[in-house]
């Protein structure tokens, strides 16, 4: 029959047309793909390769022929490598402990106590969160330099724990959880400090979860401050300990040693992700934009 | 009555840590900032000033490194809020139609967030710089495709602004990939059968359906993209080290710090000046865009 | 426009792993609609009858079978090219666009030949407003319009390509109970005005009788009946159909065949002519008793309940499979409360009586 005829080169024409649709958008994300892992493969790569094989590609290669630990062992022996990382470490840890204690506070206060000038105080910690961080650091260096706190932990720490956003998103999130059972632990006489502990925190895990992953990650890459802050190697952080690296580094420009370092920094982070790559993405995505 | 008390002084002490915090490292100092910014010529070792005045501003603004700064950091946003917001688009509009290796392509795009930025930036000087032994590896394909090498870190400005900008969109471009997917899959897919019904072409599903749907989340995108552009700083410290004016490659928050540390330094004034002057170009800008959002709401 | 589905099948691979075998959503459908009809696609969530809708609409391909429209068979087309109008569950009005733009749509879709001029989109647009009635809120945005505005809206804008089948899903269940009886009033009207072959899907069986031409009653992806909302009613083909139609529910009882009479307990309840010997499911409508101080099913009296015209009667019997029998009577009956029981005779066409195993109808 005709018209059957005809449907039939619809159907068809519609299945080429998604063929090849499908196929040019593999393509073309796979490509995107391709951009985005390269520069992770060339640091692998060429944290695998000696100095002098390095030196000797005129034309880059894209394999190494002698695979070499020793950029590995010179970023940790030649430049304070494992000092960086602990001083990150060290800093990552007890900036995300603190602002977890004062944060969960401060939502509490807002979430569930009744206290007069309770909306006034609430309307001003938004506000602060329009405040872009370049605006306080100028006085914080200032703060910071006079109390005589250069290049020493507290220094560091103390201005990078205040944090307007993940008290909101957290003060968002008590606020979700039914009044009821504030009540019910009311009448059982439980203490508000208990209720906040034993009730709303368990409750509230996933959001506290995504406030501490988006710390850790702020708090490891974190530069401008630290940069500012410390002239002193044995309290950089790895942004200031690659950057030193890069300018004073291994005594002569040795690329794989610093891809090496490269990689050691970049490890642990990606590590946690693959980890929890969805609680990564998830809050990230409720959380807001880099930096 | 005193049971009020008391429950008022505990809710205080609850937020005490939080306004503590705040108040020292963030009130404190944004009302100072605008302090600085007016005491003219204030020495921050002998801590005396002149008087007060909007010399501070003049100062700045005449300076050929703050213009030099303002331009780089016009241009970098200018080129990198829509190339990241089109290709993001362009992206998860791919991701969305495509069930199989999704989540790996997922996992793989938003790898770039969770890198240091300082450490992955030096990857990307190796791959661009020229030097004594080897022309590096995007100059290799540049000169098989027939092309002439060029010193991208070290070289003409506009090679070095184009390395920034691909930097920069590399970096940015996992969190707008993540946002806008996860926008697109919740347009309900009702309405993508009620015009396939139709028989409304993929264009104008796009146009009329798609687009509209998610130009909340794209609007979020172009301002939150504006924001971070401005503020872009250590890409630029990555690719060409700390010596920005040098490189004639310094961003204005660049501009704030070198001006109060560093070489440099010693100056918070003018580094408030220079602050406070991208506070106001990032504030206009936000509201001008949250205007044009609201027009093209009202019009529908 | 008749709609023909032959040999009609629909699988999906299954997600359970428990259970691997594929899911049958649709199996070996075959029926008719002849032109002009209103149908119904009526049954229990799950029974496949959205998925049928999609069928017919393109918007899935069947795994097996065919769909004629008229001599057309349009299995492989995709739904663009069916000539359908669509109505979904929750309208799917495009929340940006207004009334107006949303009616236009479709129309704006049309390429080559069938390309209308702007005026006589705005024509159509507008007549097909004015069918539903809705011609007064063109400037409005769907958020700024009550549910059964926006299932008028959804409606013009499936009629306004003058499709050759209708297809609503679930029309009615996003509306209040109010507007729901106004609705599908609405529903036949239009679908009389314009006689375009319309089929729907509802889970309602109050609202399917009431205004379908044809009925046809799923289960498990099986059609178990087909015909008219009246005789499926009265001549249900088996247990499932005897239950899912009509409000109060027909109660169901145990019974026993035995020398052509059916007792329920130990009572003969009825002559049942040509029916094998053996246990029996017994369906009795709540309208087939009727009330007989003499009669010859005697049942436990729990309470009556006046409804003006008619009585419920609310009782108990031990071989019932329901906690409670309703039977519906005229209100001029004297029943006497103070006995305890309560006896009936039975109306034969009000009786159905059931294989035991297999559920179908034996009488």
């Amino acid at each position: 029959m005709d018209t059957a005829h005809e449907y039939e080169k619809i159907e068809k024409s519609a299945k080429i047309k998604k063929v090849i649709g499908d196929s040019i958008t593999y393509i073309l994300l796979a490509l995107w793909g391709f951009i985005v892992l390269f520069p992770f493969y060339w640091m692998v790569l060429t944290s695998f390769k000696s100095y002098a094989s390095y030196n000797g590609e005129y034309i880059p290669k894209f394999y190494v022929s002698n695979p070499t630990f020793q950029n590995y062992v010179s970023a940790f022996t030649t430049v304070s490598l494992g000092r960086y990382l602990l001083n990150t470490a060290l800093f990552t840890v007890i900036t995300t402990v603190v602002m977890l204690i004062v944060t969960t506070f401060a939502a509490y206060a807002f979430a569930r106590l009744q206290f007069k000038g309770k909306n006034i105080v609430f309307v001003l910690f938004l506000a602060l969160m329009m405040i872009p961080n370049e605006l306080v650091v100028i006085t914080n260096f200032v703060t910071i330099t006079n109390l005589d706190m250069r290049n020493s932990f507290p220094g560091l720490i103390l201005p990078s724990v205040a944090s307007v956003f993940y008290i909101y998103l957290l003060k968002e999130n008590f606020e979700a959880i039914p009044d009821n059972l504030y009540y019910a632990a009311k009448v059982d006489g439980t203490s508000d400090f208990k209720y906040l502990f034993k009730v709303m925190v368990p409750i509230a895990r996933p959001t506290i979860v995504t406030i501490v992953i988006l710390k850790v990650i702020e708090c490891w890459n974190s530069y401008v401050w630290p940069r500012l802050i410390t002239d002193d190697p044995r309290f950089y952080l790895v942004s200031n300990g690659i950057q030193e690296i890069r300018e004073n580094g291994f005594g002569r420009e040795n690329i794989p040693a610093m891809m090496a370092a490269v990689v050691v920094i970049s490890l642990p982070l990606i590590v946690l992700f693959l980890v929890f790559r969805r609680t990564v993405m998830s809050g990230v995505s409720r959380g807001g934009t880099k930096g | 009555m005193e049971s009020t008390v008391k429950s008022n002084l505990k809710a205080w002490l609850y937020l005490l840590p939080a306004l503590l915090f705040l108040g020292a490292f963030m009130v404190y100092p944004l009302i100072d900032v605008f302090i600085y910014s007016f005491e003219e010529g204030y020495n921050s070792a002998s801590q005396t000033s002149f008087g007060t005045g909007i010399y501070n501003y003049s100062y700045v603004l005449h300076d050929p490194y703050f213009l030099q700064a303002l331009k780089n950091t016009l241009i970098l946003v200018a080129i990198t809020v829509p190339v990241s917001t089109i290709l993001s688009l362009l992206i998860s509009l791919g991701l969305n139609r495509i069930s199989k290796l999704k989540e790996l392509f997922q996992t793989i795009y938003f790898l770039p967030y969770v890198t240091n930025t300082l450490a992955v930036g030096l990857v990307f000087m190796i791959l661009f710089k020229k030097t004594a032994y080897t022309d590096g590896m995007i100059n290799f394909l540049i000169t098989a495709f027939g092309g002439k090498s060029v010193d991208f870190i070290e070289g003409p400005y506009w090679a070095k602004m184009m390395v920034l900008c691909i930097y920069t969109v590399w970096i940015v471009m996992p969190f707008k990939v993540l946002v806008l997917t996860s926008s697109l899959a919740s347009v309900n897919p009702i309405y993508y059968s009620a015009a396939r019904v139709d028989g409304t072409s993929n264009t104008r599903i796009f146009f009329r359906i798609t687009l509209p749907m998610i130009s909340p989340m794209i609007f979020y995108l172009v301002i939150t993209g504006f924001i971070g552009a401005f503020k872009a700083y250590s890409d630029a410290v990555a690719l060409f080290g700390t010596n920005l004016n040098v490189a004639e490659m310094n961003t204005i928050v660049g501009y704030v710090y070198d001006m109060l540390y560093g070489d440099s330094g010693g100056y918070p004034s003018y580094a408030s000046a220079a602050a406070i002057i991208l506070f106001s170009i990032v504030l206009t800008i936000t509201v001008i865009n949250l205007l044009v959002r609201n027009r093209g709401v009202v019009k529908g | 426009m008749k709609v023909v589905l032959k040999n009609l099948t629909k699988r999906f691979p299954s997600r359970d792993k428990n259970h691997p075998e594929d899911v049958i959503a649709v199996n070996n459908f075959d029926f008719t609609i002849e032109d002009g009809k209103l149908v119904g696609l009526l049954g229990p969530s799950g029974c496949g009858k959205s998925t049928t809708l999609n069928l017919i609409s393109g918007l899935e391909k069947p795994t097996a079978g065919q769909i004629f429209f008229g001599e057309d068979d349009v299995t492989k087309l995709p739904p663009e090219n069916r000539g359908i109008g669509l109505v979904f569950q929750n309208y799917a009005l495009y929340p940006h666009l207004t009334v107006r733009q949303n009616i236009l749509f479709p129309l704006q879709n049309l390429k080559g030949k069938d390309k209308m001029s702007k005026p006589d989109m705005e024509k159509a647009a507008l007549e097909a407003a004015k069918l539903v009635q809705i011609d007064s809120l063109m400037a409005r945005k769907p958020s700024e319009l009550s549910g059964g505005q926006q299932q008028r809206v959804a409606i013009a804008r499936a009629l306004v390509k003058m499709p050759r089948v209708l297809l609503l899903d679930e029309p009615l269940s996003n509306l209040d109970a109010r507007l729901r009886l106004q609705t599908r009033e609405e529903i036949r009207r239009i679908q009389k005005e314009t006689g375009i072959t319309t089929i729907f899907v509802t889970h309602d069986q109050e609202e399917a009788m009431s205004i379908c031409d044809e009925l046809v009653v799923m289960k498990d992806g099986v059609i178990h009946q087909i015909g008219a909302p009246q005789s499926v009613y009265d001549d249900p083909k088996n247990l499932f159909v005897a239950m899912f139609l009509g409000t109060p529910q027909i109660n169901v009882f145990d019974g026993v065949v035995k020398a052509g009479k059916l007792y329920i307990g130990e009572e003969a309840v009825l002559d049942v002519e040509g029916v094998r010997d053996g246990s029996v499911s017994v369906g009795i409508r709540p309208e087939g008793f009727k009330h007989d101080e003499n009669g010859a099913f005697t049942l436990k009296l729990e309470r009556i309940e006046v409804m003006g015209r008619d009585i419920s009667v609310i009782a108990h019997h031990d071989k019932c499979r329901q906690a409670d029998i309703r039977a519906i009577i005229s209100s001029e009956s004297n029943i006497d409360l103070g006995k305890g029981t309560v006896s009936f005779n039975l109306n034969p066409r009000k009786v159905f009586v059931f294989d035991d195993r297999t559920d179908e109808r034996l009488f």
